[in-house]
């Protein structure tokens, strides 16, 4: 019998499996700033080969792959990179639609171990959205290499989510890692995510009262909170979405990124 | 559609009421968002990360980054990379080139050729089998091979470590002038690798009128199916010009003088582009300089065998050999006198040498816009079917006590090849239309006909003007002299 073939080989490692799966347990998004290892983390739980390289910008579309872990089955969304979720160009914008929209399980946010102060930006942003995430830890390694050490257990405290070091290119910490989405999709583990702190009275008024509004309209919401805080930065496309009836129905509103990446693939 | 489901009323009070609260809270509302997250991350930041010991008094990444993007040393340094990359790919791939032909072609092809004649299969079907499909086969994997196989690992090596990004640093402020975005750098060094991944690229960019400047000019970005074109021409033609000591440098920086003609096509037609049909100022970005990551070199090399040179290979043979299979059909059905072949050939003959090419190579290069791969493999195939050389090796084998590079030239030079034919072939497979997968990106990603046509037609108009004014100059010199 082959290692693929026995049933020890597959409790607690991703059985690398191909298209052929129709129906999901669970979304998984895949987050993170740019040149962070999204598409290596990607990679090595899917046994996929998207190409992946080291610079800001390699990943512009969505990616989407499946791993088994257990009994479940979870569908992994590789997004572009981005520093916020503010979206300025097309890339951001499908990072940021999915994880407002597509109703992932987990969020999965990727951060460079190396520059961690830049890239819990985007993980706090992510939680005003979220509160189903995981962080990734990765490039632990360089850190090491550059005499750095983060403390991973008091950044979990900190931020409320689970938080797991990796070094995704020479496959440590995944099984960690895997086990941390699937308890959070599940709903095995508490997450008690971050809020961003520091507001006066006032806006925290204005925020959850307009947020109360938009939830009685748009009940299948991810975070009414975080459409009501962009609402009063005055963000047109999210303006648009509101008016159009469009938010919680966006699912598919990706889908030519998704055919795009195909075609990226063929021709690479 | 679906905002019929909603309570309109409530939708509008939501606006209405975001919008009054939006005075309420003043316009520094926003600043004071991103203030607070900033705030919260360093904090959080500042809890969780200790260095170990004192900051290394002697950083690397920062003393390399000094060296390769700075202004004087920059573009030096960039050149003399590109140099001896393809310095050593041409050197390097002349041995196994040489070996694979001479059992390719100058042992197993007649052998192949005897075998069928004593088993008494008929002329047509081995000439179709032997000489159109084995034959132009052999060729392709000999001469692209091991060229790729070389080039390939090395330019991904190149990529792996983090050195791409920092080409796009030193090219940005070119950009910038050309009155496009500075992240067209790197969707062009994107292109290097394909132009319709560097079309689909173009996404990073964010204001409409940059992003297509950018898809339309990533033609001019040398993709992977045309380095091999590039690299072979070079070899056999320019190097053959001065001492085998020279000949490596001499083709490689040939290769790397149209690799930068291409960037500068790219600066100069964004230029034009800016000014006339997409007229804006440029805006400002940040380009985040990654770190240096050891390369992994086993996996890179194995990625990149199997993913480029392998993949671009079989891409070639592919649409080669039943091309192949054509071309021996066309080059052997006779329509009263002369073959099908030299009918379409001769039509196309006075406007390929009115440019300084030729029919084959036009010919070739309808064959090819599915892929840009097949155009030497094309070539090859119509002028050994055409020039009747068919027997090379079948002899006495006189023809492969010399290297392949000479073979090749020899036969080149048998369907009527000079000097100016192979540089305007470099110039043409640099500038001429985007391949089909390419031309059907830039329409996904335009949704537009009149732009798609922009970017295509844009590019063969330009190749053929440029090839025409260097045919018309050559001509010129050659008559003065």
């Amino acid at each position: 019998m082959s290692c693929e073939a026995c049933p020890v080989h597959n409790t607690g490692r991703p059985s690398h499996l191909g298209v052929d799966m129709g129906n999901w347990d669970y979304v998984v998004a895949l987050a993170g700033n740019p040149n962070t290892g999204k598409s290596t983390v990607f990679n090595a739980l899917t046994g996929l080969k998207q190409h992946t390289g080291n610079w800001p910008g390699k990943t512009v579309t969505r990616a989407e792959g499946g791993f088994e872990y257990g009994d479940k089955r979870f569908k992994l969304v590789d997004l572009p990179g981005t520093y916020s979720l503010l979206s300025a160009s097309l890339d951001e914008e499908i990072a940021r639609d999915f994880i407002l929209f597509g109703n992932p399980d987990v969020t999965v946010v990727v951060v460079d171990a190396t520059r961690l102060e830049r890239n819990l930006n985007l993980v706090l942003q992510v939680l005003e959205i979220t509160g189903r995430a995981v962080v990734c830890l990765n490039l632990v390694d360089e850190a090491r290499r550059h005499h750095l050490r983060v403390d991973e257990r008091r950044l979990a405290r900190d931020l409320g989510v689970p938080v797991v070091p990796t070094s995704a290119r020479y496959r440590q910490g995944l099984p960690e890692l895997l086990a941390a989405i699937n308890d959070v999709a599940a709903g095995k583990t508490a997450c008690k995510p971050h809020r961003i702190g520091g507001a006066s009275p006032e806006v925290e008024q204005a925020v959850s009262g307009l947020a109360r509004k938009i939830e009685a309209v748009f009940p299948k919401l991810t975070s009414a909170r975080w459409v009501a805080l962009r609402l009063l930065d005055g963000d047109a496309r999210i303006a648009a979405a509101v008016r159009q009836g469009e938010l919680g129905e966006l699912e598919g509103a990706s889908q030519t990124a998704v055919e795009g990446a195909a075609l990226a693939e063929a021709s690479a | 559609m679906s905002a019929s489901r909603f309570d309109q009323a409530a939708v509008q009070d939501i606006l209405r009421s975001a919008e009054a609260l939006r005075w309420e809270l003043g316009r520094d509302y926003h600043d004071r968002v991103v203030e607070t997250v900033y705030a919260d991350a360093a904090g959080i930041a500042d809890r969780a990360v200790t260095r170990e010991g004192d900051r290394p008094r002697f950083d690397l990444d920062a003393t390399i980054d000094r060296l390769v993007t700075s202004r004087v040393w920059g573009l030096p340094i960039m050149l003399l990379l590109l140099m001896l990359v393809f310095w050593l790919t041409i050197t390097g791939a002349n041995l196994p080139s040489n070996w694979i032909a001479s059992v390719l072609i100058g042992r197993i092809y007649p052998a192949l050729k005897q075998g069928a004649e004593a088993v008494l299969i008929p002329h047509w079907v081995s000439g179709m089998l032997i000489d159109g499909m084995y034959l132009s086969t052999a060729w392709v994997v000999s001469v692209m091979l091991p060229p790729m196989a070389i080039f390939f690992p090395l330019f991904t090596l190149l990529e792996d470590f983090g050195y791409l990004p920092r080409v796009a640093f030193n090219l940005d402020n070119f950009f910038k002038k050309a009155g496009a975005h500075g992240r067209q750098s790197l969707t062009m060094v994107m292109g290097f690798g394909c132009n319709a991944a560097g079309v689909v690229a173009t996404r990073i960019i964010d204001s409409p009128r940059e992003r297509l400047i950018a898809i339309i000019t990533n033609n001019f970005a040398l993709c992977n199916g045309r380095w091999p074109t590039q690299i072979l021409i070079a070899g056999v033609f320019l190097g053959t010009l001065v001492s085998a000591q020279l000949a490596g440098l001499v083709s490689a920086a040939s290769v790397v003088a149209i690799a930068l003609l291409g960037v500068g096509l790219t600066l100069v037609a964004s230029w034009v582009l800016s000014r006339t049909m997409l007229k804006g100022q440029p805006s400002t970005f940040s380009l985040e300089l990654p770190p240096y990551r050891p390369p992994r070199v086993f996996q890179t090399l194995y990625t990149s065998l199997i993913d480029r040179t392998i993949y671009i290979l079989w891409r070639a043979i592919v649409f080669a050999a039943p091309a192949g299979l054509v071309i021996w059909l066309v080059a052997n059905v006779h329509l009263g006198g002369p073959s099908l072949a030299e009918i379409l050939v001769n039509l196309l003959d006075p406007v390929g040498l009115f440019i300084g090419l030729n029919g084959v190579i036009l010919l070739a290069y309808i064959v090819a816009v599915p892929a840009n791969e097949i155009v030497i493999p094309t070539i090859l195939m119509l002028t050994v079917l055409m020039t009747g050389v068919t027997g090379v090796g079948q002899g006495a084998g006189v023809i492969f006590q010399l290297d392949s590079q000479q073979t090749l030239q020899s036969l080149l030079t048998a369907g009527g090849w000079s000097l100016l034919t192979a540089v305007n072939l470099m110039l043409f497979s640099l500038i001429h239309n985007p391949c089909s997968t390419t031309i059907y990106t830039i329409y996904k990603e335009t949704g537009s006909v009149k732009w798609t046509a922009v970017a295509t037609l844009m590019p063969l108009i330009l190749g053929v003007s440029v090839t025409f004014v260097v045919a018309q100059i050559w001509h010129l010199l050659a008559g003065a002299i």
